[in-house]
């Protein structure tokens, strides 16, 4: 199977976040960046299903040259190649609303014919979850978003998705397919000192941004239907909830918070 | 800045020249400068320790071997325990400062570390430097995936800092086959189940010389588990060797030179026992830094008190010195090892003796990471106040895992002996210019108070401080080598007081360069690098003026004071906003963050 995962480089969870001087994005300076989490998962599902069934896993990253690094640490985790969607500074990709980068990674792997496309569920920094499934429309593939598992099942595909409070669907889909993934439901491997050294050694394709606009003009940007408008940094505040009822219902309650909400069981 | 891996960015410089060169911070690594490769060596380590280390940190403790060995196995696939050894022998051969790295970002455990650093270091390394091709191909695939583990028997119940004083005993057995080893072995780590044992013992109580036995051996046979301090979840327990027949095969390197395997693989393990001290004191400093943050007293979180940000900011600033020194005498190492031939049959040779060269600061980085981490897990335990002393909390057991570090790899009298002695033995030999420098100290301090050199950029004061450092450790070299002569070595007070001047010295000088190579006056780093120098050269004063006190008297003395007034005359920063704003960065990261 020929696997290909949109990855994103995001900057780090614990990064010192600081607005830029024109309230618009972050000041990227001292910011320190790692792959999109569910962007982790994505790869890490791609990878166990070349182990269990052959085949080869591509990453497609657009950003800057700093993406390059990330694009490395799948490499290092077991992908066999990349292409690197490379715009030539940190504001090229802005102009760009999430149809637009979908168009730019749609044109640069539309020849690769992968018979299973994984994207994250959503990135971590502006989070909104359109990427993948636009990628599919412009790709002409059926999708299926909030998946957790994905399994070979006959000629195409039985995959797990998500629903809300604690309910899951079963879906089988044919391939050639694009699903989005939600993070969580699997151990992220760790890349090995041997995949760190081979990594070096991968084929990484780097497509200027510049030059993918110039051989189609319909990927040049237009009026994006969304702008950013404002960013800010978000008030911290500490508020308690008292769960009421029964011991067993506040502890059932609780359970539920926990697992929902907070996500930490 | 990165850069390429494998490419050395560090200058070659001689071994043990610290104080004679002016070195430029283009002319030191720093953690800073770490590849990409080595940042994701580093994630790859860092990882682990959080998730599979520490959520096992209670089995550990409880000496749950099994969980233990079941690490050392998942850690040998990733590929961790085989950065040292050769790929021929299904390790990664890869750069020092990648196997510092490791060192320090799988720490986060004492007694753990302690069984992983008995392993690669000291289980591993003597195979790697002196095994033949057969002893190798044997054993080492099996140590760098972890499906065996290793241990090194040096000690004994008499012979610990008098390691060539050992008493086992191997004879050649008639038939010519066997070494029929004698003896017990004491305080031996990982040996409760190891499965090869370096063990050290003299042919016909006169050749120095090292064997490789495996478990299970007869005649060889393990003692009961020691109960004590700290490190509980590794394994230390004496070894009985009766009539324990090992095949002469597994003689390792050549009889009667078993003292070069000890001595070198001990320079290995000083550097590396410095680097596993990084990871134990961001793990005590986190844990110190969250409770003061969320300890409320007086209706105040106690990390608002000036008292504890003290702590937090010299914690702080410890950890950065020690950052700053491991990775700039590791970046020389590999710097030193770069125009190497792998492929020569002396490589392994050529290594040590290019290690070797740095006998000095690896000593300094030993004694440097023992003391800094006790002194972190100190603050620590005292900012959690009463829950520090109780096992509850993770400060009790950092406090006490940091203790060992101190005893072994050399006891830190014995690295101070040493950093001061092979100085001064390279003074006398004259493999390294120390006398004219000495000389021309001693020159210029007699003709009384000169120009005094003014630096600029952020670190002008502290370059100033360094200067008048260099400056005093000459100075009191010299007077002492003036006062005691030979007999210098004799004068073991003397001799650990310079070896203090020349810890603090290259200690500081490495913080400066760090600060000066991130090129940003606003560099977090320069705080840190400013409060250690401050610190630095308050040890400084402290040991020269022993060192004075200690080789003149009367007029004699009082000029040596004048001169040492002059040398270390300067005017105090304020270490008390400097430290609150070192502080107040680490509270709000939670963690040591620069
Ligand atoms: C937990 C643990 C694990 C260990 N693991 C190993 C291992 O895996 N393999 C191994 O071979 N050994 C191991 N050791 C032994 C360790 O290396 C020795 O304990 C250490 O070298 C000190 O030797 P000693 O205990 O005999 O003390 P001694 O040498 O008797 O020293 C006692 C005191 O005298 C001081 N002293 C000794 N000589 C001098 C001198 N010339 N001048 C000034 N002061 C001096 C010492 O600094 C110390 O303070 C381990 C020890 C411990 C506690």
């Amino acid at each position: 199977m020929k696997i290909i995962v949109a990855i994103k480089q995001v900057p780090e969870r614990d990064a010192r976040i600081r607005i830029d001087s024109g309230n618009k994005w972050i000041d990227l300076e001292d910011v320190e960046f790692s792959m999109n989490e569910s962007d982790a998962y994505a790869l890490e599902e791609a990878l166990q299903l070349k182990e269990a069934h052959g085949g080869e896993v591509i990453v497609v990253s657009a950003g800057p040259e700093r993406a390059g690094k990330t694009i490395r640490e799948a490499l290092a985790k077991g992908a066999d190649r990349a292409i690197h969607l490379q715009s030539s500074d940190e504001t090229e990709l802005a102009a760009y609303d999430a149809l637009g980068v979908a168009r730019l990674l749609a044109a640069s792997i539309q020849d690769e014919k992968a018979d299973l496309v994984l994207t994250g569920l959503q990135s971590d920094d502006l989070g909104l979850g359109q990427t993948g499934v636009i990628l599919a429309e412009l790709l002409g593939l059926p999708h299926a978003s909030l998946i957790l598992k994905i399994e070979v099942a006959g000629n195409g595909l039985k995959v797990l998705r998500e629903l809300e409070d604690g309910w899951f669907q079963h879906i089988e889909l044919a391939t050639p397919a694009v699903l989005t993934i939600q993070s969580g439901n699997t151990k992220l491997r760790y890349a090995t000192l041997m995949g760190i050294k081979k990594a070096k050694t991968k084929e990484v394709r780097v497509i200027a941004v510049a030059d993918l606009v110039a051989s189609d003009p319909s990927l040049k940007p237009t009026a994006p239907s969304v702008v950013l408008d404002q960013v800010k940094l978000p008030h911290k505040q500490r508020s308690t909830q008292l769960l009421g009822g029964s011991p067993a219902e506040a502890a059932a309650a609780l359970v539920e918070k926990l697992q929902f909400e907070v996500r930490v069981i | 800045m990165t850069v390429e891996a494998g490419v050395s960015v560090a200058k070659r410089v001689v071994g043990g020249s610290f104080l004679l060169e002016d070195l430029t911070p283009d002319d030191v690594f720093t953690p800073e400068d770490l590849s990409e490769e080595q940042r994701q060596v580093a994630s790859t380590a860092t990882s682990f320790a959080e998730e599979k280390i520490l959520a096992q940190a209670e089995a550990i403790e409880e000496k749950d071997f099994a969980v233990t060995r079941e690490l050392m196995r998942e850690l040998g696939e990733l590929g961790l325990l085989g950065v040292d050894v050769p790929e021929e022998y299904g390790g990664l051969a890869m750069d020092k400062i990648t196997s510092a790295i490791v060192a320090d970002n799988l720490s986060v455990s004492g007694g753990f570390s302690v069984t992983l650093g008995a392993h690669c270091t000291i289980g591993t390394m003597p195979l790697v430097w002196y095994g033949t091709h057969e002893q190798k191909a044997k054993y080492l695939p099996k140590l760098a995936s972890g499906e065996w583990i290793a241990a090194y028997a040096l000690s004994e119940s008499s012979a610990g800092s008098d390691a060539m004083n050992i008493r086992t005993r191997a004879k050649l057995s008639e038939d010519g086959k066997h070494y029929v080893l004698n003896g017990e072995k004491m305080w031996i780590s990982n040996a409760g189940f190891a499965d090869l044992f370096t063990v050290f013992a003299k042919i016909d109580g006169e050749q120095f010389s090292a064997f490789l036995i495996e478990r299970g051996t007869p005649g060889l046979s393990v003692g009961a588990e020691e109960h004590k301090l700290g490190i509980r979840g590794s394994s230390t327990c004496p070894l009985v060797l009766e009539d324990c027949r090992v095949p002469v095969e597994n003689l390792l390197g050549t009889a009667g030179k078993g003292h070069h395997i000890a001595f070198n693989i001990l320079n290995v393990g000083r550097y590396k026992l410095a680097a596993g001290t990084l990871g134990g004191m961001r793990f005590a400093f986190r844990n110190g830094v969250r409770y003061a943050k969320e300890r409320v007293a007086f209706g105040k979180p106690i990390a608002t008190f000036g008292l504890i940000q003290e702590k937090i900011a010299d914690s702080a600033a410890a950890i950065y010195a020690t950052e700053s020194a491991v990775y700039r005498v590791v970046g020389a190492i590999d710097a030193a090892l770069a125009d190497l031939n792998h492929d020569s049959a002396t490589y392994a040779q050529d290594v040590q003796k290019r290690i070797e060269e740095f006998a000095v600061e690896c000593s300094i980085l030993k004694v440097l990471g023992s003391e800094a981490l006790e002194r972190v897990a100190d603050h620590a335990l005292q900012i959690h106040g009463g829950y520090g002393y109780v096992e509850e909390y993770p400060a009790e057991r950092s406090y006490r895992d940091s203790r060992i570090n101190r005893i072994f790899e050399g006891t830190n009298e014995i690295n101070r002996l040493i950093a001061t002695g092979f100085m001064i033995k390279r003074a006398v030999a004259g493999t390294l210019p120390l006398m004219p420098a000495i000389k021309k100290v001693m020159d210029e301090v007699m003709a009384g108070p000169g120009e005094r050199v003014s630096y600029d950029g952020p670190m002008a004061a502290e370059r100033a401080l360094l200067a008048s450092a260099k400056k005093l450790a000459l100075f009191t070299s010299g007077a002492a080598s003036q006062r005691f002569g030979n007999d210098l070595g004799e004068q073991q007070e003397v001799m650990g007081a310079l070896a203090d001047i020349l810890i603090e010295t290259l200690t500081m000088e490495s913080c400066i360069l760090r600060a000066e190579k991130q090129r940003k006056a606003n560099a977090p780093g320069v705080k840190l690098a400013k409060y250690y120098a401050m610190r630095a050269f308050r040890v400084i004063e402290t040991a020269a003026e022993r060192v004075l006190g200690a080789v003149a008297e009367g007029d004699m003395l009082r000029t040596q004071m004048t001169i040492f007034r002059r040398l270390a005359k300067h005017e105090p920063a304020n270490a008390v906003i400097l430290g609150r704003e070192i502080a107040a960065a680490m509270v709000e990261a939670g963690r040591y963050r620069i």
